[in-house]
């Protein structure tokens, strides 16, 4: 990589910045998914590890937070958006020179803003956790030279319309960096108060629903189409989708703090922009899955397609979930249980987890042009965050009914924490396979590089994932 | 572009997404400011100081540029017994709360009652002073600058105070260490009434930052824990190792914010601790070792002067 950042742009390979982004994701999510398996543990056994104070949970979860959304998350879509986008305007990306430089600061950052966290200066808010300094590199080191680098390469696109996905992916990286100048506002203006509740939920909602679902649904718009070859089943209903995220998912922030004193048109207005949320949603789920007609062998056959439609049909209960957990008539029930903590995973680590890990599968095998070296390995993969994740997933569902029944019936606190260890249990179990399947992906990769079978010019690794 | 449609779609895009914010921010902010605050809010206010989070004057969460607490019963002046009362001592050169800093924080009634019953406009941060929170005879709850109105200077009434609460630092304790991943401060208005007392009104935040609600709970609601159970004893073994009084309880140790020696000057030696309460544990001794008192100046006493202070 260091070779790169001082060469001419003309003499850095095309697709240099993704490989080096898909690495650096990949590496993530394994830092990431360990430091939540520790936690899960601290939380199944408080004594476990005792000593290592410097892995306090309290400090801990924000750094799992943390690690999994700009280092995974983010990362996998900063590669995904660096070969996607020149692929799909028929041009290079703007400037690979950049994209390289960008990768390093962007994990210079990271390291930095994990290592603050770590030690616990923190800005006390959900999601904006990082201090001011911090969100200002974010902003401007990390995601304004990425987005940059994704506009230049659509307005110089050889093609004459816009896909669908890059629509998404400018507009989504418009956004994020809106909402991360604005929702920040608490700390450049120093907001206090109700206001500054409320513009902590306001970011966090917004990153969540205009960055990492938006984006991740932009990925298999790609992803789908080029491996099954068929075309997109529509582009109306895609444009569709991108409309009503833009006006229904960037106003039900409020919808976060249900119980909290805030306005009561507020709460109401949002918890129904929040219903209306399924209009992209079902407008997503239909449009992708109509668009395997006729190639659902590939499903079960490739490996891509396989994590893209997982990803696809969890999105189904996710939206499901989403659309009405957030109305008063639900709403008082779960909030502040462990069901939002599963419906955050399912969002995270489902939905958009498999369709970000489809992508970078398949990136890093066109841009190396290398074949898988294991597909077996790939499976295993699959499956290990696959049940990994449904364990997860029903034990946190379980345990938040029991806290919401517990709530009514008052039932003193720490019959509840009794009754929920079970769960925490298979929580911890779950997510270590997360973790284990992850290490099996980075090691799958590593031996892609150095030993995968080369694709052959004009063949995709697709169709030529089972010949020997 | 090159395409008409293109630009009309980012016409439309920057429309929705101003329209989008101007009724999630402007509107909302502008009803949120406009709510005047209570009673509760301005002790916060005071207890608090100006942000608890990172900040210029605390930027490793020390507990650093926060006032203290002080329960009264004599005059700091005269010395004459007074009513209990609680005051907020800010020594010389900590940072005020935005609400005495800024207009259109307090709510309109609350400033008004502020600047002319309680002289808060004499207050100077460099030079500190001490504060209460009085009503008017109508119910108007407003921030007296006792410094100004009374005379009581902050090392005075430092000095005649039979109780100190540094429950602002303790709030920067509570910050960093994420006991709000596990603890909300937020009875829900739904069915949280009797177990975790009355939930919040909205103008008991004015000026407090961070807010600090938690949105996970796995334990209990905390922000009336003070009323439920005030016993500093109980908090000192809960600290140190919930399983001493709670063997259930999934809440970490907090031994380590002993410091290096406790109340009584001793080390606190926390392998040595552990050891005996292994044994304990295993049935080979029938008490568990003694927990230290936590020194006057420890990060323990502050977080547990916050929580006591959570009525
Ligand atoms: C891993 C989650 C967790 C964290 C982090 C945590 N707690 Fe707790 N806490 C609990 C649980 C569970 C209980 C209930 C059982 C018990 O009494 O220990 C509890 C109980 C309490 C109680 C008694 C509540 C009552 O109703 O009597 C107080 C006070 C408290 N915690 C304060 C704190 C403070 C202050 C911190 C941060 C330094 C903190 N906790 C961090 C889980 C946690
Ligand atoms: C890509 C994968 C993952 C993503 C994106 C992710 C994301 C998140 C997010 C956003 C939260 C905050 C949830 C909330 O506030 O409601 C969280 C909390 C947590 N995650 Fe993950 N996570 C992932 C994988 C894992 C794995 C594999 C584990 C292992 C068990 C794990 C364990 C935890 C734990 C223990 C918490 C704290 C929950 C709590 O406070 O109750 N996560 N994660």
């Amino acid at each position: 990589m260091l070779k790169y950042l001082f060469s001419k742009e003309d003499d850095i390979p095309q697709g240099t910045a993704a490989i080096f982004f898909g690495i650096s994701s990949i590496a993530w999510f394994v830092i990431g998914t360990g430091l939540g398996s520790f936690n899960a543990a601290k939380l199944a056994f408080p004594d476990l590890f005792h000593g290592l104070y410097s892995l306090q949970f309290g400090h801990m979860r924000q750094v799992h937070v943390h690690a999994v959304i700009f280092g995974w998350i983010a990362m996998a879509f900063a590669a995904s958006m660096m070969y996607i986008t020149p692929a799909l305007g028929n041009t290079k990306l703007w400037s690979e020179k950049l994209g390289v430089w960008n990768c390093l600061l962007y994990n210079v950052g990271l390291c930095l803003a994990l290592a603050l966290l770590w030690s616990g200066v923190t800005s006390g808010r959900e999601y904006s956790d990082h201090i001011w300094p911090i969100d200002l590199y974010i902003a401007f080191v990390m995601v304004v030279p990425w987005s940059l680098n994704v506009w230049m390469t659509i307005v110089n696109r050889r093609t004459q319309g816009i896909y669908t996905t890059n629509w998404f992916f400018a507009g989504c990286m418009f956004m994020t960096i809106i909402v991360f100048l604005i929702g920040n506002t608490p700390e450049w203006l120093h907001l206090t108060g109700l206001n500054e509740a409320y513009m902590t939920w306001w970011f966090a909602h917004n990153i969540l629903g205009l960055l990492i679902t938006p984006v991740a649904a932009a990925i298999t718009y790609y992803i789908v189409p080029k491996i099954t070859g068929n075309p997109l089943y529509s582009h109306r209903v895609g444009h569709l989708h991108f409309w009503s995220i833009v006006v229904f998912y960037s106003t039900p922030a409020a919808h976060h703090l249900m119980s909290s004193p805030l306005p009561e048109w507020l709460k109401s207005f949002a918890s129904v922009e929040g219903v209306l949320i399924l209009v992209p949603a079902v407008a997503y789920v239909c449009n992708i899955l109509l668009t395997m007609q006729g190639r659902w062998a590939l499903f079960v056959e490739n490996i891509e397609i396989k994590f893209t439609i997982t990803g696809v049909l969890l999105a189904i209960p996710l939206n499901m979930q989403g659309g009405f957990q957030q109305t008063r008539a639900i709403n008082w029930y779960i909030h502040g249980t462990g069901w939002i903590v599963a419906h955050a995973h399912l969002a995270l680590l489902g939905f958009s987890t498999f369709a970000e890990a489809a992508s970078v599968y398949y990136g890093m095998q066109v841009l190396l042009r290398r074949k898988l070296w294991s597909a077996s390995l790939a499976n295993f993969h699959f499956w290990m965050l696959l049940i990994g994740f449904s364990l997860y997933w029903t034990s946190m569902t379980i345990s938040g009914l029991i806290q919401g029944a517990a709530k009514i019936y008052e039932v003193p606190y720490v019959d509840v924490v009794i009754a929920e260890h079970p769960y925490m249990i298979v929580r911890w179990l779950g997510g270590t396979m997360v973790f284990f399947g992850n290490i099996i992906w980075l090691y799958n990769m590593i031996m892609t590089a150095r030993a995968g079978d080369p694709v052959p010019v004009g063949r995709q690794p697709a169709e030529i994932a089972y010949t020997r | 572009m090159a395409f008409r449609e293109y630009r009309i779609g980012c016409w439309m895009f920057g429309f929705a997404l101003s329209l989008s914010m101007f009724v999630t921010i402007i509107l909302p902010g502008l009803d949120i400011s406009s709510m005047s605050s209570t009673k509760i809010a301005l002790e916060k206010q005071l207890t608090y100081g100006w942000e608890t989070g990172f900040n210029y004057y605390d930027p490793f969460l020390q507990g650093k540029d926060k006032p203290v607490k002080v329960v009264l019963t004599k005059d700091p002046m005269t010395g004459k017994a007074i009513d209990k009362t609680d005051a907020f001592v800010f020594p010389a050169g900590t940072h005020f709360p935005s609400g005495l800093t800024h207009d259109g924080i307090l709510g309109d009634d609350v400033q008004k009652a502020s600047e002319e019953l309680g002289k808060i406009g004499q207050a100077d941060e460099a030079q500190g002073g001490v504060f209460l929170v009085r009503s008017t005879a109508d119910d108007v709850p407003y921030i007296e600058f006792a410094t100004a109105t009374k005379g009581w200077t902050a090392d005075a009434t430092l000095k005649a105070a039979d109780e100190k609460l540094l429950a602002g630092s303790g709030k920067t304790m509570f910050v960093r260490e994420g006991c709000w991943w596990c603890h909300t401060l937020l009875p829900e208005q739904t069915q949280d009434w009797q177990s975790f007392g009355r939930p919040p009104l909205v103008g008991d935040f004015n000026g407090e930052s961070p807010t600090t609600f938690g949105s996970d709970r796995k334990a209990p609601d905390l922000l009336h824990v003070g009323s439920r159970n005030s016993s500093r004893e109980w908090m000192v073994m809960h600290f140190f190792n919930p399983r001493l009084v709670q063997p259930h309880s999934i809440m970490p140790r907090y031994d380590y914010l002993w410091g290096d020696v406790d109340a009584d000057g001793n080390a606190v030696d926390l392998p040595g601790w552990d050891e005996k309460y292994l044994a304990y544990a295993r049935g080979e001794s029938i008490y568990p070792p003694a927990v230290p008192m936590p020194a006057a100046d420890s990060e323990a006493r502050k977080l547990i002067d916050f929580v006591i202070n959570l009525k």
